[in-house]
């Protein structure tokens, strides 16, 4: 119990005093998160979208591939990422690896699936009832998927929320492509990595509080977002 | 809040230039977690990069896993210990010349009931076999780190075939020393650690010294330039002028400077034969 | 709206239409001649395939078998519209659910901004339609489909029964939608269960039973002595 204790009044310490390290550590999470997100969404939205929508050839191995992604363990996509962009892999000439953007390609490995796949299911169950309207009125299938998109919206931000949430507390593959380099690579997560494997429990979960309180915040946000899209929008 | 987003709008203008920055002045260090987690690197490397300009990235794994890292062309310099791995790491042209820099030693940590009565001794081959005949708990990083290769040649000094007579006593965790001394500390067993991590570690519980001080739980550290002629990204002047920081007088005296609670970690040795 | 008038009274004609879903047979077999300009309104009991031959003469769903033409047309031709039995209106303001008809129909800028306010105020919604579609109550929902079909200035207009949740009022300003759009010359079919608003508005009654047409008679003649076995028992069915 003293554990814990400590670790809150680490926690509030940290904040209260604006440790100039834990700023960085917290902004860099955050920003790394951040562009996994967006660039997951980039990938996720329209492929979600489309698949929902559209009637191919090997759909439904697409949508089995896309469910089964999103159980990919976090190391294993550490692991292919820090293969394709080590100075022996296909990539190594960028000289990504140990650097932010490593760790944003690592998590977007990680979360597109799963926007991708969440996508998919709140498109599908909208255009089974929009379908009949919007090809009544003459909407193409292109516009159909931007329409449904858009009119999603409160949904799917829900979807991104959870892709944040999954970014943020990830630390299975930014370890090993970011290498948890102090000042370049270090986040929340491999700080509390390290802080564990140091012995030091209650500064790990200070941290650890600090994160939850992040997303937490992030959480409150999107419900407030989706109370005010119900008043508004039905 | 207003510092946070600060941080967080600094972050993403930086990352997109994090490739341009790869131009700039740094080198990439894959060492090990005894000299990332005692805080050697945070004591020396700022007073490196004050001399050169040259920043340091640090990244601490096992000693297998940082020669691996050099191997594939991903670090600039390797600095890890385990002597044999290194003249190994050297000989296949990975590495273009090993430098010793320094040294420390292992310690036996055991829990205070002592099951195996090896406390207070100074003959660690003898602990060794108190506890193998005892089936005292003992952990085992087993990760091909320097400090289980230490462990394994310990086990073969003490006429112990390890592999033979391993037991639900002996476990292997496939771990770094930290998380290694966690579950050490949770099941109060015996574990092999290089003093620096333990004088930097927290949770200790019941754990302590309980073997120090023989000859063979010596602990050389050396320091390698990743060979450029195979990997033509490395650093090699950047590199050359951190080995020859980290060997120099000021780099030696730097180590030596390094203390916890007054107890010197880390006795420089380069140019000996070590 | 003289494009209308230039459209006016292109006949829909089925020949020997069927159509079948996962196995069962939804329309079987219909032969059918919806004259242009008039009130055609179907009757028959739930399950007799009468929203299926709405979407059938929309367009919407081809048959299985069986030939459909609009005039000299093989495909359903734009100008027309079809009011859902529940209208899907997206997550925006009424007016911009008008607007993005209109812009599925290649129809932006000014001109639809004064088409839609047209149509809004046509169905009494023109001083709301800055309020999302979504939290309109029932009847203003129904209301702002019907300004959505209008705003298209369609030849044909379907409804499916758009009378069917909503208070006596609400059915009354839907009747005089009909009766409007008629007026212009437009052809009308739509499906309901009211027998007093089908005697109000139909020119011609198609009644539908099992998938298949067992009168297609003047509503005059309709409501006096049905042909068909069917057609008595409804109305039958309704008076007792």
């Amino acid at each position: 119990m003293e554990t814990f204790s400590q670790s809150f009044a680490t926690a509030f310490a940290m904040l209260v005093t604006h440790d100039p390290r834990l700023f960085r550590i917290v902004g860099l999470s955050v920003a790394v998160s951040l562009a996994s997100t967006a660039a997951s969404a980039l990938i996720g939205l329209p492929l979600g979208a489309a698949v929902a929508v559209a009637r191919f050839r090997g759909r439904s191995v697409l949508v089995v591939a896309m469910n089964a992604a999103m159980g990919l363990p976090p190391v294993v996509a550490g692991l292919v990422v820090y293969l394709v962009l080590s100075r022996s892999g296909p990539l190594g000439p960028l000289g990504l690896l140990f650097t932010p953007p490593a760790m944003v390609i690592a998590q977007t490995l990680l979360i597109a699936p799963i926007i991708a796949a969440l996508t998919r299911q709140v498109i599908e169950d909208a255009w089974s009832e929009y379908r009949d309207q919007l090809e009544s009125l003459g909407s193409s299938l292109a516009q159909s998927t931007m329409t449904l998109l858009w009119d999603t919206r409160y949904a799917l931000a829900t979807v991104l929320l959870s892709g944040f949430g999954r970014a943020s507390a990830e630390v299975g593959s930014i370890i090993i492509v970011g290498g948890n380099i102090d000042g370049v690579t270090r986040v929340m997560t491999t700080a509390i990595a390290l802080e564990t494997s140091k012995g030091d429990l209650a500064l790990a979960l200070g941290l650890g509080v600090v994160l939850l309180t992040l997303v937490t915040a992030v959480n409150v946000g999107v419900h407030a977002l989706r109370e005010w899209a119900r008043v508004r929008h039905g | 809040m207003k510092r946070l987003l600060q941080g967080v709008l600094a972050a993403l203008v930086m990352m997109p230039g994090s490739a341009a920055l790869a131009q700039s002045q740094y080198i990439i260090v894959a060492s090990t977690t005894s000299t990332e987690q005692s805080g050697l690197f945070g004591h020396i490397l700022p007073a490196f990069e004050k001399d050169t300009g040259i920043a340091v990235r640090v990244v601490a794994v096992g000693t297998g896993q940082a020669l691996d890292i050099g191997r594939r062309g991903d670090a600039d310099v390797v600095f890890v210990h385990d002597r044999a791995a290194e003249q190994k790491f050297i000989a296949e042209g990975a590495g273009v010349r090993r430098y010793p820099v320094m040294y420390n030693d292992f310690v036996l940590i055991g829990p205070s009931p002592d099951p195996a009565h090896v406390s207070g001794g100074r003959d660690i081959a003898a602990a060794f076999r108190a506890i193998a005949s005892a089936q005292a708990p003992f952990v085992s990083r087993a990760d091909r780190s320097g400090t289980h290769a230490a462990e394994l040649r310990l086990w073969k000094d003490a006429g112990i075939d390890i592999a033979a007579v391993k037991g639900p006593w002996y476990r292997e965790t496939g771990s770094g020393m930290g998380p290694a001394l966690n579950t050490a500390s949770g099941l109060n067993a015996y574990i092999l650690s290089d003093r620096g991590t333990w004088l930097n570690f927290h949770n200790r519980g019941e754990l302590r010294i309980v073997v120090e001080g023989d000859r063979r739980l010596f602990n050389q550290y050396g320091v390698m330039l990743v060979n450029p002629d195979r990997h033509p990204n490395v650093k090699k002047d950047l590199g050359q002028r951190f080995i020859d920081w980290v060997v120099s007088p000021r780099g030696q005296q730097a180590i030596a400077d390094y203390r916890i609670g007054g107890e010197q970690l880390f006795f420089p040795n380069a140019g000996s034969d070590s | 709206m003289g494009d209308v008038e230039r459209f006016a009274g292109v006949p829909i004609a089925l020949a020997g239409v069927s159509v079948e879903r996962r196995g069962m047979c939804v329309l079987d077999g219909v032969d059918l001649v919806i004259p242009g300009g008039r009130r055609t309104v179907i009757l028959g009991a739930n399950g007799a395939g009468k929203t299926t031959l709405l979407k059938v003469l929309h367009g919407l769903v081809a048959p299985t078998h069986g030939k459909v033409s609009w005039g000299e047309f093989d495909a359903a031709p734009g100008r027309q519209a079809m009011v859902f039995q529940r209208p899907v209106l997206l997550r925006r303001s009424a007016l911009a659910n008008v607007l993005h008809a209109l812009a599925l129909a290649g129809i932006r800028g000014t001109e639809a901004r004064v088409r839609a306010h047209e149509a809004l105020q046509s169905v009494g919604l023109a001083a709301i339609g800055h309020r999302s579609a979504r939290v309109l109550s029932g009847g203003e929902q129904q209301r702002l489909a019907l300004a959505r079909a209008l705003a298209l200035a369609p030849e044909l207009v379907l409804l499916d029964e758009p009378t069917s949740s909503l208070d006596p009022a609400a059915a009354r300003s839907v009747e005089a939608f009909v009766s409007g759009i008629h007026a212009r010359g437009t052809t009308v079919v739509m499906t309901t269960h009211r027998l007093g608003e089908a005697r109000r508005l139909a020119d011609g009654i198609v009644m539908l039973a099992e998938g298949r047409v067992t009168e297609h008679t003047p509503a005059a003649r309709f409501f006096e002595t049905p042909v068909s076995e069917e057609g008595r028992l409804f109305l039958e069915g309704e008076r007792s």
